[in-house]
């Protein structure tokens, strides 16, 4: 038995040692801070699986506003229907299946859109639209205040363009800006 | 398709005539990077406690507590995630792709339960881990497999470590984090296919012990093989054995060895020596078969990188074997990057794929082959003890141990005060 205990005392050490040192390389190259889950807008295709592939039921992704991008327009692509009957707030007008996009009048002939972010369901109907024709101020963002931070995104998985990845937790969102694409 | 640059199809407006305010774009920020430190101590914590009540308070009762508190915090508390045993994954990313970022928490819960095991056996499995604290506390009655099925279901174990460390490797995702039974029903949402699976675990787990831990967790090879070395464990009792038996009796997890019967006491016949020749020679051939095999598999390995999947999409949409296209390959030519570069990529690919299907081969091999060796090797055994690979710590034997019982009964004496027969004075 003496000579058992000598080798598992030799493998052990060899181990700690082996151990400490792998932990030793990767903690030089660790992030010390945290890193969350985010789509970039430049890649996002609106794909619609956002919706479908997050593990939450109602996805942690949303549809945000960038006011600053906004045109404002009365026949909003992101809000109405390609053809819609009237350009007011009946529902068989909108693009939005929950009606989470509110319309308000500014000014003639401006109008703002904003999120309900409750209702909204991350289907990138909106986005799709507002891309396609207008400005793109409408795009997914992962909302940290829903996101579970899964060791691996199953949105990620799926995302046909692998537009979502891990950004670090001091700058959390990727937003669209004005200056365009960095 | 999406525009590389904004392009203000419809300039902003001024709003000359109310001075109208743009509303800010709220941000809600994620959780705060100090509670991952608080994880870290958790965890360190939790490892402690579960070593000093396995080695030396001994109390089944316990480590039970402990495990629900671990049941609790880091399973639906912190939505079992992250957890070690997907650590092995972020680890093997790390040492393979040199752009990738490992955070600190993931490191310290993928290292510190193996230094634990290193010197204190399985601690992490008994109280600490929610994913085995979930299927303890399921236990009802106990079934003993037989001894083929149990030996047989166990190497699962082994090639699901190697197929997760390819698949981190190479970049073909997380499949312990996607294949996991019971982080849907921590979080209390997710696909019903899952969740059925992790129900069907739990109703295992009432009369098969811990089969994820046992038959699936890779993380619990590693720590068997750490546990294998380690410096002190969890005893059935400190004191001699009287080879009762009541132990083997009471272990769920068929991790106690028994005693050797007196009649196979003896020096290995030439019949065992031949068996074990035949057997140690068979070690490489089946290390080679693992090694064809594997590399057979790489192939279909390397259909799980997206790379290799968009590549073989466009192709075939090229060669008009399949009709419609998909949102990826939609995305692929609208980005106008020409096919030859993309094919070229996943060429590359599946030849990393090969080669790790090739080596993760040789690894199964080596353990059936190692296995195959062990199982024809007789060691002289002259009392029970728990198995330095197989036992999770869980304290059941304890209590079934008549030297155990022999031996609080004299602590208790020792504490208390001796009884006085009457009232003084």
């Amino acid at each position: 038995m003496k000579r058992r205990t000598f080798f598992s005392g030799l493998a052990r050490v060899a181990a700690v040692l082996g151990l400490g040192g792998l932990a030793g390389r990767l903690a030089r190259r660790a992030q010390a801070g945290h890193t969350v889950w985010q789509i970039d807008p430049w890649k996002c295709t609106s794909c619609g699986k956002c919706a479908t592939e997050c593990v939450l039921e109602l996805s942690a992704v949303k549809c945000v506003q960038f006011y600053d991008i906004c045109g404002y327009c009365d026949f909003c692509t992101g809000y109405f229907e390609p053809q819609p009957n009237k350009l007011n707030t009946g529902a068989e007008n909108q693009l939005c299946p929950t009606g989470a996009i509110n319309r308000k009048f500014i000014e003639d002939p401006y109008y703002e859109y904003s999120i309900n972010e409750p209702l909204c369901v991350g289907c990138a109907k909106c986005v799709k639209g507002c891309t396609l024709f207008g400005n793109g101020s409408f795009h997914l963002q992962i909302r940290h205040d829903r996101c579970l931070n899964c060791n691996e995104c199953s949105i990620a998985k799926a995302c046909p363009v692998q537009a979502i990845s891990r950004v670090p937790a001091g700058k959390p969102y990727l937003f669209k800006t004005l200056e365009g694409k960095k | 398709m999406i525009a590389a640059t904004i392009n203000q199809r419809f300039p902003p407006p001024q709003f000359t005539e109310t001075g109208h305010q743009m509303p800010h774009l709220t941000a809600p920020p994620p959780r705060a990077g100090a509670l991952d430190y608080l994880d870290i101590a958790v965890l360190f914590a939790c490892l402690a406690l579960a070593t000093w009540i396995v080695l030396r308070r001994r109390e089944r009762r316990e480590v039970v507590l402990l495990g629900l508190f671990s049941l609790l915090y880091f399973g639906f508390w912190r939505n079992g995630c992250v957890c070690a045993i997907g650590s092995i994954q972020n680890i093997t990313q790390a040492l393979f792709d040199p752009g990738y970022a490992l955070p600190l928490t993931v490191l310290a819960f993928g290292v510190l339960p193996l230094v634990f095991a290193l010197f204190f056996g399985r601690v992490f499995c008994a109280a600490v881990c929610p994913h085995g604290a979930f299927q303890d506390v399921m236990l009802l009655k106990p079934v003993q497999l037989p001894v083929w099925l149990e030996h047989g279901l166990r190497l699962l174990a082994y090639l699901y470590l190697g197929l997760a460390v390819v698949f981190a490797a190479t970049g073909g995702g997380y499949i312990i984090c996607r294949y996991d039974p019971f982080v849907q029903i921590f979080r209390l949402t997710g696909s019903l296919t899952m969740i059925l699976t992790g129900v069907i675990f739990l109703l295992m787990s009432t009369f098969i012990g811990r089969p994820y831990c046992r038959f699936l967790c890779p993380y619990g090879v590693l720590l068997g093989l750490a546990g294998s070395v380690s410096r002190w464990r969890a005893r059935i009792t400190p004191d001699k054995c009287t080879q009762c038996r009541r132990c083997q009796d009471a272990c769920p997890f068929n991790a106690i060895n028994k005693v050797t019967p007196k009649a196979l006491q003896i020096d290995p016949t030439p019949e065992d020596k031949r068996r074990l020749a035949i057997r140690c020679a068979l070690l490489p051939l089946v290390a080679v078969a693992g090694l064809w095999l594997g590399g057979l598999s790489g192939d279909s390995l390397a259909k799980a990188h997206p790379t290799v999947a968009l590549a073989e999409r466009i192709y075939l949409e090229d060669a008009g074997a399949v009709t419609g296209v998909t949102d990826a390959s939609t995305a692929f030519r609208a980005e106008g990057t020409a096919p030859e570069k993309l094919s070229a990529e996943a060429h590359a690919l599946v030849t990393r794929y090969v080669l790790a299907g090739r080596l993760c081969g040789v690894w199964v091999g080596l353990v059936v082959g190692l296995k195959l060796i062990a199982l024809a090797w007789r060691p002289r055994r002259l009392e029970y003890a728990t198995d330095a690979v197989r036992c999770v710590a869980c304290a059941r034997c304890f209590d079934h141990c008549p030297q155990e019982h022999k031996r609080r009964h004299a602590l208790r004496a020792a504490a208390a005060p001796v009884p006085t027969t009457g009232q003084p004075g």
